[in-house]
């Protein structure tokens, strides 16, 4: 990867510029145009090497949210993660190693239809899902320090 | 639309957090990402009824009230070779568990550090963090430092490597509700 890419990468994860004109101001940083971190951070959109440039908001401060676990069957695993990747409010869904096997996150305007997401998952995948919202958050997010 | 739950934590107070429509329509339209347009926050501001300055303020007004913790680049670890992914659970006495917790959250390769309830009998951890690296082995070694440095060798955890990674994005507020 070449060492603007890089930067690109690293360097703007937090205090992207509220300027009007931010790509332009970032390939002033980096001696490229404007044109050409447009393009650059198109392709790793593309690429899937960053998922967007947007906003981490605290847990908790906006909107309610909460982790939640199944032991689903490993059989049935794709069909009923799919199910749970339909619903708009999940917004993150992986598979972990553990007889507790899916986990993901649930993002809701409030508490009554987080429950609801919950209560709808468990109807349409018969599994009850463990939910484990945030007690306490100790981790100041200053983006993710890339070693390259 | 109504006003979003809000929760109050240290140090900020109550009415820093609540965020009114505008703004809660604004990190809904981000969801998806900052438009790759030369004037971003111009095209927003189009979509909401907002002006480019307006936009800004906005934003502005967001991180320094500490709603918005980090605002720019979102990386996919997974596609820049971070491809070992660990979420590490504790089982922490009650009584050390934000200390230990502070600590952890401390370390420059652990992403994420919360606490939360136990669910006894099936679930007896009540810290979780995040630990990213190129390889499992890597993961591992970090985990084992973490122990060490916070005198934790002899509590119970468990190491959660993901596999399959089937959703990620960012989160909506909103439900859908059209403004």
């Amino acid at each position: 990867m070449f060492e603007t890419d890089k930067k690109l990468l690293n360097d703007f994860q937090r205090d992207f510029p509220l300027v009007p004109r931010p790509f332009a101001e970032i390939g002033r940083s980096l001696g490229i145009s404007e044109g050409e971190v447009l393009e650059d951070f198109t392709r790793h959109i593309e690429n899937k090497t960053i998922s967007r440039i947007g906003a981490v908001v605290r847990p908790g401060t906006v909107g309610v949210s909460t982790l939640a676990a199944m032991k689903v069957p490993q059989e049935k695993l794709i069909e009923i993660a799919k199910i749970v990747s339909s619903f708009d409010e999940v917004n993150h869904n992986y598979e972990r190693e553990h007889s507790f096997n899916l986990w993901f996150v649930i993002t809701a305007p409030n508490e009554s239809r987080l429950q609801e997401v919950l209560a709808e998952i468990e109807n349409k995948t018969g599994i009850t899902p463990m939910n484990l919202p945030m007690e306490h958050d100790y981790h100041l997010d200053l983006g993710f320090k890339l070693k390259w | 639309m109504v006003a979003s739950t809000i929760m109050a934590r240290a140090n900020h107070k109550l009415s820093d957090f609540a965020v009114s429509d505008d703004e809660l329509a604004l990190l809904e339209a981000l969801c998806t990402g900052l438009p790759l347009d030369p004037r971003p926050y111009n095209v927003l501001g189009a979509r909401l009824g907002m002006s480019e300055a307006g936009v800004i303020s906005a934003l502005e007004s967001l991180i320094e009230r500490n709603i918005i913790r980090r605002f720019g680049v979102v990386v996919q670890h997974r596609r820049l070779g971070y491809t070992a992914n660990a979420m590490v659970v504790w089982d922490i006495p009650d009584e050390m568990v934000d200390e230990i917790g502070r600590r952890m959250g401390e370390f420059d390769f652990v992403t994420l550090c919360y606490q939360r309830p136990r669910r006894l009998p099936d679930w007896p951890y009540n810290l979780f963090c995040m630990v990213h690296g190129a390889k499992r082995e890597i993961v591992l070694s970090q985990v084992r430092e973490l122990a060490d440095k916070l005198g934790i060798n002899d509590i119970p955890n468990e190491v959660l490597f993901s596999n399959r990674q089937f959703k990620q994005r960012g989160a909506r507020y909103t439900n859908g509700e059209k403004r």
